[in-house]
């Protein structure tokens, strides 16, 4: 059985069986991670480029790692070393990296659908490290096996996500994601964070963040980026923090096992207090964990190829 | 074009094959002493298994036993895909250990050189032995097997299937000509 | 010189004439449209199974030209203009240098002289450098030629200049063409807001930026009884805003492009730089709402909006990629399809393109009546071809219709009484 997609540009195009490929091909992954020898020839002699044109320390060390320990040769080309930055357009780079023959590349850009603006045009699988405030499917996936590893199960589990929703492409992928596999997914955030029309995604839309939290398996924060989206959309931090953070009073609202989420890194005392963000209910560092397992497992099954023979 | 399938090895001749090889691997070792069995999954696992509790019966003392997937360390995901992966359960150091590797049909020999890298992994076993329940011959590699329950000749065409009943005990083994 | 059409039907809205009738031009002129014509012409055109109608004209079009000649120029742009049926284009002043100024008006008009292919009218800017401050020499830009005036590209932002403007330009009898929409709201924009920019995580453009914009401009113009014209309207809201202005007597007149009429957001999906345009594509209802106001009168003319770029300029990430999409040679073919889907009927559509925009200008073209100019268009309502963004005959192929099936052409192109294209044998 092979994978039934070249490239992996988001959840929207994953069924719920892809889904689940996904995540027991990670659980496989998982237990190198913890060998002495923390490295299979899997990817042996496969190269892949971590190609990311906004700066994430994690999500590409994460990448980084995961390739290695399959054995791939990787390399980082960051927008900010390279020519970008000279005004060479992006197919321009794509192209020059594609001479290089890479197997896989893994991309992170500001723009919504760069990745898929590569994938028309390039032969190599593209994995989306992020694009935009479109998609982030890795970190999707690495919540889902996060949850799945402590839950047992995430057929009927209550999710809520909490902050910015409109600018999140953590937000999104995990929408798709979770609906697909059978969560109830709650979003709730200002008026001004929430974006028109994502109810019809399958979510229920909360501006209380109580209403999203009560009763809740898992209480997942967003990352809040004032700078970046601007200075209408929010009165002041403060303000946010007092309406839409997490702390310990409102997380007694959700059921007493429930996890507590980030995809990092946090903003302590803004959108997540620290009593919160280090209490035992936080999976923080299990999702970084796991991370790496999950992006191990999306470069070994887009390597292999979507049209394979049935062995 | 209907396939015909031979039985090369029914409940009786799987026992006995065993049962011999289970002594073999007592002699050769002289006991139990840091023995241990890792099957290759799928089918080799439930043979070791089998190996283990034969070992037992006749020594008293059952050895570990672990199980390892080699999906990651194949030489043919070009050719085959992503194939799903299995779990390696090794819940023992192998350090030292005296391993004895099983599998139930031994061919190419491509597998076996694939789990030997994926036990050199987990450590530093003090040697590695090779125990299969048939050889087809066609090897690839200069892989010999220490222990084999019956030699069956084949032609590459022909292919051969390892039956197992709900206990996961191999009852029976057929030649299947296309 | 003269050429006779024969057999054709001749459908004229100014003079409200939808009959088989045959047309005889000469000298440039509309020398006799009647019954079974028989004259000895130069040339005689079989119509039969054609449509006659006076040249079309296309009131906002970009020819790029001075400036950015990589994209268009006065040549091509017209070359194509002629290609797509139209015998006159109306072309919008943000050129490099902008078009504020009568030596650009009249470097536009001396070059489309010597190389254009059709009339070619052009838009002055409301404002020095369209930076939304200073007015520009109105007077003398009317004078020497210029027939409008805007800032088309971008909206005049500040109210006070916008009525300055209205209450100067209305004794020159120019209106004032106004790209509406509320920068502030549009912000980083890209595509139209709702429900399929959040799927796409693109930043949204509100109907109610042009909504709101569209509600300022109509207002200044009945506070200050200057003639308002509405570019490229996209919405339902602006539409109604229109149709209720009008009813009131104000002195509003607007129009709408083929990719409006014709497109949705949903054409966004996959990124696709060739629905990109400015204002965007926007909700089935607002598309609805444009085919209702160009039936019921509300909108006064179709306007392709030509906006041609290069490929480069296209071929990029989707938040980046330039405005707006060429249109000469599909608005023909897009609006037969109104008339197809029983939007309104052809002497209505034809009412779009001809005596529509010129009655919005003034423009002493867009009619048959005898001694008009010799501007016909023969269109073959029914011929199917496949566009090939490729074969397009304008410099840019910036087109989101490639590949698309149409039906219907122009076929030949008279300007002035001189045959100016014809289309080749059918593809
Ligand atoms: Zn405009
Ligand atoms: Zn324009």
């Amino acid at each position: 059985m092979s994978f039934g997609h070249k490239h992996i540009l988001g959840i929207e195009h994953l069924s719920r069986e892809d889904i689940f490929q996904i995540l027991d091909t990670a659980a496989g992954f998982k237990e190198i991670n913890t060998r002495a020898i923390k490295k299979v020839p899997t990817l042996r002699g496969r190269t892949i480029i971590n190609l990311f044109f906004e700066a994430s320390t994690r999500t590409r060390t994460s990448f980084e790692i995961a390739g290695k320990r399959l054995s791939a040769d990787t390399v980082n080309i960051s927008a900010s070393s390279s020519s970008v930055v000279k005004g060479e357009t992006l197919e321009d780079t794509a192209r020059n990296i594609e001479a290089m023959h890479p197997d896989i590349i893994v991309m992170r850009h500001g723009a919504s659908g760069a990745p898929h603006y590569l994938a028309e045009r390039l032969d190599c699988a593209i994995v989306n490290a992020g694009d935009g405030a479109h998609e982030h499917p890795s970190q999707a996936l690495l919540d889902l096996f996060t949850i799945r590893e402590k839950k047992g199960s995430l057929e009927g589990l209550k999710v809520a996500i909490v902050g910015d929703i409109a600018h999140s492409r953590v937000a999104r992928s995990n929408l798709y994601a979770l609906t697909r596999v059978g969560a109830e997914v709650r979003l709730a955030g200002p008026g001004t964070m929430v974006p028109p029309g994502i109810e019809k995604l399958g979510a229920e839309v909360h501006h209380d963040i109580n209403d999203a939290i009560r009763d809740a398996d898992v209480v997942m924060m967003l990352r809040i980026q004032l700078e970046r989206q601007g200075k209408t959309l929010l009165p002041s931090l403060r303000e946010f923090s007092r309406f839409y953070g997490l702390n310990q009073d409102n997380l007694k609202l959700a059921r007493p096992d429930a996890l507590v989420m980030h995809p990092g890194p946090m903003n302590r005392g803004v959108e997540i207090a620290s009593s919160v963000a280090d209490g035992p209910q936080n999976v923080i560092l299990d999702q970084v964990e796991n991370g790496v397992a999950v992006r191990m497992a999306l470069l070994y099954l887009v390597a292999g190829g979507e049209a394979t023979e049935e062995s | 074009m209907p396939e015909v399938t031979t039985v090369i090895l029914n409940q009786a001749g799987i026992n006995r094959a065993l049962t011999r090889i289970a002594h073999e691997i007592l002699e050769h070792n002289k006991g139990t002493e840091d023995l241990v069995l890792i099957g290759i999954r799928t089918g080799g696992d439930h043979i070791a298994g089998d190996l283990a509790d034969r070992i037992a019966a006749i020594e008293g003392e059952k050895p570990p036993l672990g199980a390892i997937d080699i999906t990651m360390y194949r030489d043919d995901l070009d050719s085959r895909g992503s194939l799903p992966l299995g779990r390696t359960e090794v819940p023992f150091d192998v350090d030292g250990r005296k391993i004895v590797l099983v599998d139930d049909v031994l061919y190419t020999g491509r597998t076996i050189r694939a789990a030997m890298d994926a036990l050199i992994d987990l450590g530093r076993p003090r040697n590695i032995q090779l125990a299969v329940l048939i050889d087809r011959g066609h090897r690839e590699l200069p892989i010999r097997p220490d222990y084999v329950g019956r030699n069956v000749p084949t032609s590459r065409e022909e292919d051969v299937a390892v039956d197992f009943d709900a206990e996961r005990h191999p009852c029976e083994v057929r030649l299947i000509k296309p | 010189m003269s050429i006779l059409i024969k057999n054709g039907r001749l459908i004229d809205p100014a003079n409200n004439i939808d009959d088989h009738l045959d047309l005889l031009l000469k000298d440039g002129l509309v020398a006799a449209v009647g019954k079974n014509l028989s004259v000895d012409a130069d040339e005689t055109l079989d119509a039969d199974g054609k449509l006659v109608t006076p040249g079309l004209i296309d009131l906002h079009v970009h020819l790029r030209d001075p400036g950015q000649e990589y994209k268009e120029d006065i040549a091509s742009g017209t070359a194509a203009a002629v290609a797509g049926g139209f015998t006159s284009v109306v072309c919008m002043p943000n050129t490099q240098p902008v078009n504020d100024n009568l030596a650009v008006t009249k470097y536009i008009l001396s070059r489309s002289e010597e190389v254009g292919r059709c009339r070619v009218f052009p838009v002055a800017s409301i404002t020095r450098g369209l930076k939304g401050e200073n007015l520009t020499e109105m007077g003398e830009l009317k004078q020497g030629g210029a027939v409008a005036f805007s800032d088309d590209g971008r909206p005049v932002e500040n109210g006070e200049v916008m009525r300055r403007a209205l209450e100067y330009a209305r004794p020159f009898d120019a209106p004032i063409i106004s790209h509406a929409e509320d920068l502030s709201l549009v912000g980083k924009g890209v595509m139209n807001d709702g429900f399929v920019a959040t799927e796409l995580g693109l930043k949204g453009i509100p109907w109610v930026a042009e909504d709101a914009m569209v509600a300022r401009d109509v207002m200044l113009a009945e506070y200050t009884g200057g003639h308002m014209h509405i570019a490229h309207i996209s919405t339902r809201g602006a539409v109604e805003i229109v149709r209720r202005a009008k009813e009131r007597g104000v002195r509003v007149t607007c129009e709408a492009t083929p990719h409006h009429f014709t497109l949705t957001e949903e054409a966004v999906r996959g990124y696709d730089t060739n629905a990109k345009m400015n204002p965007p594509l926007r909700t089935e209802a607002d598309r609805e709402a444009v085919r209702r106001g160009l039936a019921d009168g509300t909108i006064d003319a179709i306007a392709t909006d030509h906006a041609p770029h290069h490929r480069d300029e296209k071929n990029v990430e989707f938040n980046i990629a330039c405005n707006g999409i060429v249109g000469l040679e599909t608005a023909l073919p897009l609006a037969l399809r109104l008339v197809r889907d029983k939007v309104m009927d052809l002497p209505r559509m034809v009412a779009l393109f001809t005596s529509g925009p010129a009655d919005v200008l003034g423009l002493d073209c867009g009619s048959l009546a005898a001694g008009q100019p010799a501007d016909v268009t023969l269109i073959d309502p029914d011929c199917e071809w496949t566009l090939t963004a490729d074969q397009l005959v304008s410099k840019s192929k910036n087109t989101p219709f490639d590949g698309w099936t149409l039906q219907g052409a122009a076929i030949t192109t008279i300007v002035g009484g001189k045959i100016a294209w014809q289309r080749a044998e059918q593809q």
